[in-house]
């Protein structure tokens, strides 16, 4: 049996100053020890911090990551193995978590797909992070990361853009891990355990229950679509299993934004909506049997080859159902076609989510490979849907990108500061683990 | 100021008859007529119903070019906000007529609703035009009445029209955003349980069928062929033995025709509820040919008519259940060395 008590501290209001603790519900953050650790990174020339809270009249863009602060109290190993702690695997013991906020990086763009989030308006429906206090994390590169083409469109020179990712993603955990840190010796205001059997337990304790894999696909497809698991990036691993609490102490984080909408950010990834389901069901109407991880690479031969492993271990596992999570769009299409196929061939019945591209209009495929096989789909909303956003009093980070974030056109932001884009601009608005309630039919 | 609304409805809805008066063209009457009246409350005076437009079923599908200019012609005249139509439930006539109507209408940039049964020949225009789902009888106008009218006066005052499943309507192939009242997480799972424990189930995106039959080789000749009459035009031996229904056919019949030169009205009728079965039970020959085929068997121009014939009754016959039956009988065929088929429809 694999347990993980999970502490929750409810957040109510964050404060930077001087000086860093939890207290009666309020994040205090010390800004200069803050500023120190991120400029630890010679990739980063400075950054600034701010509160955004739900309700205010604020915008937040270009944004990369999200992150909810959590720190391994009791058991192996720490929070966001290989990449802030060691590798030593975890999924086991106490860990707490800082709820009802979270960590969100921003700063110059990358590439073509960071984010917005509006904490207030339309736009505040259609995105979780408004509902969450937000500590956000405003980034400047490197005087020596940037494009030398004054005309680019992109600011950060090409050959310099991995790295720069990889420090604004680095800072995030890093920020997450400190505010985290903070709760160690307090006492959560609520626990609550999950419990996974190992095989033979679950098949003893669960016989006449059906029993149910989740099978979780990670963008793996390069720059801004990769994602990383135990620090190993998961375009270099063949498909393979977890223990569903270890996606609760971060072994999976995001280096990814397929497109702002459909990506899964950190946040995310710990709060794994579909392994939350699952063990609410577990013992009751299924035995979760653990999590199969697979990757979305762009070359056939690894679709063919992880789409078969993904297949091969439910077979393996005698599994009756799977839950599949796709992440991103368009190429992905045919891995989630792929896996579907494959292990509904096996025998097991699948229910897959994810979302669509059907057009401004509606009218178009909503995904660019289709299979009758695929007969039980959730969706997370047709992305395309356009939506007029009305000027926000504050912004956090820049609007000078917004016109190129995926999802807008030159003139999205037009001159009374309003912003008409797809809805795909919105930081996990159509997330594809089922994270909210947008759909479409 | 209440909208003005036009109401189309046909012979049966108008108390003018019932089959046997489907052939009455189209009349332009007064205010409301029949089931106008559950329609004109439903608006409770936002709208009312200036004009109803009568139409016969059998009028509308056999002069359908002189039916549309008529009912334009008064449409233009009148010059309604709104246009409504049926509702058909799952009269295959009137919904077609209602569907094509309505589409015609549309044109002239009114805006436009109908509705019927989601197996009604009429709703393979839901693409084209909004047809709001009822039930499969007139039983339903309970709950279609004021379905319809909500939906109507939502497009009547310009207002948002959200997803299908939300609003009533078929879904027209355009997909629209709505917020769940649970996270699709949740959704995933109890979808997933539903489908382990073969519970029926709604996926939120059929995918895209891309159903077609491909057509066998062409017989290459003809004399050679053995040849089977089938039919959804319901021809069954006189009584309806094996009592198929006049609609929604639970099964399908089998009979043999060996000796039969042609069909005559002592010995065979017709089962089918969809039609005016006048002509049919007169010379049932007119729906299931066996007069012309055993001309063509003499004549030599086919090898032999098949001594047995498949029937059931189209009218109101779901898809699946049509499906089921044809791949049950094409088996026997098959196995009788049968090499075409002549399918007879109403």
């Amino acid at each position: 049996m694999k347990t993980l008590e999970l502490g929750y501290f409810h957040i109510k209001d964050i404060v930077i100053g001087s000086e860093s603790k939890i207290e009666n519900g309020v994040l205090y953050v010390d800004e200069a020890a803050v500023k120190a650790l991120v400029l630890e990174d010679e990739n980063i020339k400075d950054v600034h911090f701010d509160v955004a809270r739900p309700g205010e009249s604020v915008r937040i863009t270009p944004v990369k990551d999200v992150i909810e602060p959590r720190v391994k109290v009791e058991g192996p190993g720490g929070i966001f193995p290989g990449m802030i702690s060691k590798v030593e695997a975890v999924g086991s013991g106490k860990t707490y978590c800082l709820k009802d906020m979270a960590v969100v990086t921003a700063g110059k763009i990358v590439g073509f797909q960071e984010g917005l989030i509006d904490m207030s308006g339309p736009g505040a429906d259609y995105t979780p992070f408004s509902k969450t206090i937000n500590f956000c994390v405003v980034c400047e590169p490197a005087d020596f990361l940037l494009a030398t083409d004054p005309t680019a469109t992109l600011p950060i020179e090409n050959a310099k853009k991995p790295e720069y990712e990889k420090a604004v993603r680095m800072a995030g955990l890093k920020v997450a891990a400190y505010l985290g840190e903070l709760a160690r010796n307090l006492t959560p205001d609520e626990t609550e355990t999950f419990s996974t059997p190992n095989l033979k337990e679950g098949m003893e304790m669960f016989p006449d229950l059906p029993r149910v894999v989740y099978v979780a696909m990670l963008q793996t497809q390069g720059l801004l679509h990769d994602t990383y698991v135990y620090g190993v990036d998961a375009k270099r691993t063949l498909s393979t299993m977890l223990w569903p609490t270890e996606i609760m102490d971060g072994c999976i984080v995001s280096g990814n934004c397929v497109s702002a909408c459909d990506k899964n950010p950190t946040y995310i990834h710990e709060n794994n909506p579909v392994v939350h389901e699952l063990f609410k069901q577990h013992g009751k109407t299924l035995n979760f049997v653990g999590v199969i991880i697979t990757n979305e690479n762009v070359y056939l031969a690894d679709k063919q080859r992880s789409s078969d492993w993904a297949a091969k271990l439910c077979e393996l596992l005698g599994v009756d159902g799977a839950i599949v999570t796709q992440e991103g769009f368009g190429n992905p299409d045919t891995d989630l076609i792929m896996n579907t196929v494959k292990i509904e061939k096996k025998g097991v019945k699948t229910t897959i989510v994810t979302d669509e591209y059907a057009g401004q209009d509606g009218k178009s495929q909503s995904l660019a490979d289709a299979d009758q096989l695929a007969d039980a789909v959730v969706t997370g909303g047709n992305a395309n849907q356009v939506i007029v956003l009305p000027k926000m009093d504050k912004l956090i980070g820049m609007l000078d990108y917004v016109d190129v974030i995926a999802g807008s056109h030159a003139g999205s932001l037009r001159e009374d500061g309003s912003i008409e884009a797809e809805i795909q601009i919105l930081t996990s608005c159509n997330n594809e683990m089922g994270f909210g309630k947008l759909s479409a039919r | 100021m209440s909208y003005k609304v036009v109401h189309y409805i046909n012979q049966f809805f108008a108390n003018i008859g019932g089959e046997e008066m489907a052939h009455v063209a189209p009349e332009l009457r007064e205010g409301f007529v029949g089931p106008g009246m559950a329609l004109n409350n439903a608006w409770k005076g936002e709208a009312e119903i200036v004009n109803t437009i009568v139409c016969g079923d059998s009028y509308f599908a056999e002069h359908e070019k002189e039916a549309k200019e008529q009912i334009l012609g008064w449409v233009k005249e009148i010059k309604p906000d709104f246009f409504i139509a049926g509702p058909a439930f799952n009269a295959g006539r009137y919904g077609y007529a209602c569907a094509n109507i309505c589409i015609a209408v549309q044109e002239l940039g009114i805006p436009v609703l109908t509705g019927m049964y989601t197996e009604n020949p009429g709703a393979d225009y839901k693409e084209k035009v909004m047809i709001v789902a009822t039930r499969d009888s007139a039983a339903g106008m309970r709950q279609a009445a004021p379905a319809m009218a909500k939906l109507a006066m939502k497009l009547m005052k310009g207002e948002k029209i959200g997803a299908s499943v939300e609003e009533g309507y078929m879904n027209m192939g355009i997909r629209v955003n709505m917020f769940e009242k649970e996270r699709g997480a949740k959704r995933a799972v109890d979808m997933l349980i539903k489908k382990l424990n073969n519970q029926p189930f709604v996926t939120e995106y059929p995918m895209p069928s891309f159903d077609r039959v491909a057509p066998n080789p062409a017989i290459k000749d003809l004399s050679k062929a053995t040849i089977a009459l089938c039919t959804s035009g319901g021809i069954v031996p006189h009584g309806n033995p094996d009592h198929i229904e006049s609609s929604s056919a639970s099964h399908y019949g089998e009979y043999d025709i060996g000796g039969w030169d042609a069909l005559t009205p002592e010995g065979w009728e017709t089962a089918h509820g969809g039609y005016d079965p006048i002509y049919a039970n007169a010379n049932p020959n007119r729906v299931l040919p066996v007069d012309v085929m055993r001309e063509f068997e003499r004549e030599g121009v086919i090898g032999k008519l098949h001594n047995k014939f498949y029937t059931t009754v189209g009218n109101g016959t779901a898809v699946a259940s049509a499906k089921k039956f044809a791949a049950e009988y094409a088996q026997k065929l098959v196995a009788a060395g049968v090499d075409a088929v002549i399918m007879t429809s109403t």
